[in-house]
């Protein structure tokens, strides 16, 4: 059974159509990063999963519909929707009690252990943290719930370097554990593109490009090449090129690498690269 | 309170029932709604206190009426009981604003630091939730309210006793004319009824901040003041007015009479009908529509985002 299967998801608000069709298939022990521009449709696609809004379309999480059965999909699917939304009158102790108090799956230990790392007092409120704090707090809380599937959207918007950083650091070293799912989307593509199995870029509400990342390291190709070069290099037919001084970087779909090779430098793009090439393809606004 | 932590590490994941029953939700639903509203028990025990230091000021008039009524003058008999009504009802007043501002604002406030978020990826249900805040104004208020009350009225008691004694006057005098008795038998009776009354109120206004951007006062009031006010335009009567407000204010008038007018003091237990009270079709009607507003609130909040 897939952890997410969506089919001909569709969503509008008024006029504006967030989701046109969206197909989308995450099996259990990915790690999915879901990446498109401004108003492509993610933070309405999480949404669906999540139970959180309705939706035309097939949509089973976990084998389940998510707005029918949502209170049934709660007990083994966690979310941070967004930074900072803890309530702020809240005690870091208070937060831990309550969860404790509603959740089966929540382990005291465990959230504290985290907390503990942190210098997180358990008696101050929420309000007088930082952001950066809060986050923390959040991602300790969530951990400790021996979920199946955690769904992130943008959890680090605004945070510093080095709380995002260390965010999937302390997300990837202990909390995935190839038995849980995690769906992510952020605008900070470089950040996360280590951790992820799994990618999807979404565009106007559809998938345009959906991969596993040895697919997506198989199949693109970054060309740096020089003036003299260039001709051979566009009879290839690249999908993106731009040109920085007097070097051009042309990227490549499906072309063999030993192909490429007589004409320059060949590496593997970084996935905001592809990003940026498929969206220009697609017709994005950049 | 942390029970589970201090079972066997053993009995963690696996043992770990699907879901927690029902009963266990709503205990840590209401008991973290008291967390974020102190106001329900912080605002009562303030006029609490500011009536006790009245009394302790009354401390000096007390033993001159005491030693007027052993004499036989029984005109300020009735001055005694003074100091428990004023404190009862001063908060009763308390309580009735804090509830009347809790719940404009309970599905209002998570919308806008946007919490809901928070509340909803936990395996809280938009019932329960719903449930649990509508038992803050409908059940802890008035249990809250009681409560603080009796306890205050205690000291009163026990501090005019030792006003009584100090000044060497036999407290029998004081007890005899102090029924305490009376008034804490109709005092739960009496919010009971203005609980059940007032059930229909409330549920509209949790409906209201569940619905409303901001200014939930004003949406919450203007579908009533509007008519009522234009009802008085061009009828110059108020039948809108004084339907509002026997609604909401009604409640104890409701208790202590049966045709909703309570007019005489209660000074019996034979003056009021508990059971010819709660089986008025008015106090059910209003049940009813209470359940139908909490149950479109239910539905709003499955559908509602942060503001």
């Amino acid at each position: 059974m897939s952890c997410i299967e969506a089919r001909g998801l569709r969503k509008s608000y008024g006029s504006s159509v967030a989701l046109d069709g969206l197909d989308l298939r995450v099996e259990e022990g990915r790690i999915l990063g879901l990446i498109g521009p401004n108003g492509a449709g993610k933070s309405t696609a999480l949404n669906a999963m999540l139970g959180l809004t309705e939706y035309q379309g097939d949509l089973r999480v976990l084998g389940r519909n998510p707005w029918t059965e949502r209170d049934e999909l709660m007990r083994d699917v966690c979310f941070i929707a967004d930074v900072a939304v803890l309530p702020r009158w809240m005690r870091v102790h208070q937060a831990v009690d309550y969860v404790e108090g509603v959740h089966p799956r929540f382990d005291r230990a465990k959230a504290e252990g985290f907390l503990a790392r942190t210098t997180i007092k358990s008696t101050s409120r929420v309000r007088e943290l930082s952001k950066g704090m809060v986050t923390q707090l959040h991602l300790a809380l969530i951990m400790a719930i021996d979920a199946k599937l955690l769904v992130l959207d943008e959890p680090t918007l605004g945070l510093d370097l080095l709380f995002r950083k260390s965010f999937y650091d302390t997300l990837l070293n202990d909390y995935f554990d190839r038995s849980r799912t995690i769906v992510v989307t952020t605008h900070q593509v470089e950040e996360i593109q280590h951790i992820l199995t799994d990618v999807v870029f979404i565009d106007r509400g559809r998938a345009v490009l959906a991969a596993s990342m040895e697919d997506l390291e198989a199949r693109y190709f970054e060309l740096s090449t020089s003036a003299e070069n260039l001709a051979a290099a566009r009879a290839l037919r690249p999908i993106h090129e731009r040109t920085v001084f007097d070097r051009s970087f042309l990227i490549y779909e499906g072309v063999e690498r030993a192909r490429l090779a007589p004409l320059g430098e060949v590496r593997t793009p970084s996935l905001a690269d592809v990003f940026v090439a498929r969206m220009s393809r697609a017709g994005g606004q950049l | 309170m942390n029970a589970p932590a201090n079972e066997p590490a053993a009995a963690a994941p696996e043992a770990a029932p699907a879901a927690y029953p029902w009963r266990r939700l709503f205990y840590w639903s209401v008991r973290r709604e008291l967390w974020e509203n102190r106001s329900v028990y912080m605002a009562p025990l303030a006029m609490a206190a500011f009536g006790l230091i009245g009394i302790l000021l009354s401390s000096f008039t007390l033993p001159h009426a005491l030693r007027a009524i052993a004499a036989g003058d029984l005109s300020r008999s009735g001055h005694l009981m003074g100091p428990y009504s004023f404190a009862a009802a001063a908060i009763l007043l308390a309580s009735f604003f804090v509830a009347i501002f809790y719940s404009l604002s309970a599905l209002q406030g998570e919308r806008r630091d946007r919490s809901i978020l928070f509340w909803k990826s936990l395996p809280v249900s938009d019932v329960m939730t719903v449930l649990s805040k509508a038992a803050i104004p409908m059940g802890a208020i008035p249990v809250v309210t009681v409560a603080i009350i009796f306890a205050t009225q205690l000291l009163i008691l026990v501090w005019s006793t030792i006003v009584t004694l100090v000044n060497g006057i036999d407290p029998t005098v004081l007890w005899s004319h102090v029924d305490l008795g009376l008034m804490w038998f109709m005092l739960p009776y009496g919010l009971l009824v203005n609980a059940l009354w007032q059930a229909p109120v409330f549920a509209w206004f949790i409906l209201v901040s569940g619905w409303a951007k901001r200014m939930p006062m004003l949406w919450a009031l203007a579908p009533f003041v509007a008519p009522a006010v234009i009802e008085y335009g061009a009828f110059h009567t108020g039948h809108v007015g004084h339907f509002v407000m026997e609604r909401f204010l009604g409640g104890f008038g409701q208790a202590f009479s049966v045709e909703g007018e309570g007019t005489a003091p209660i000074s019996n237990f034979r003056q009021v009908h508990p059971i010819d009270t709660l089986s008025s079709p008015d106090i059910w009607v209003g049940l009813a529509v209470a359940a139908a507003l909490l149950a479109a609130a239910v539905w709003l909040r499955r559908r509602r985002e942060p503001i």
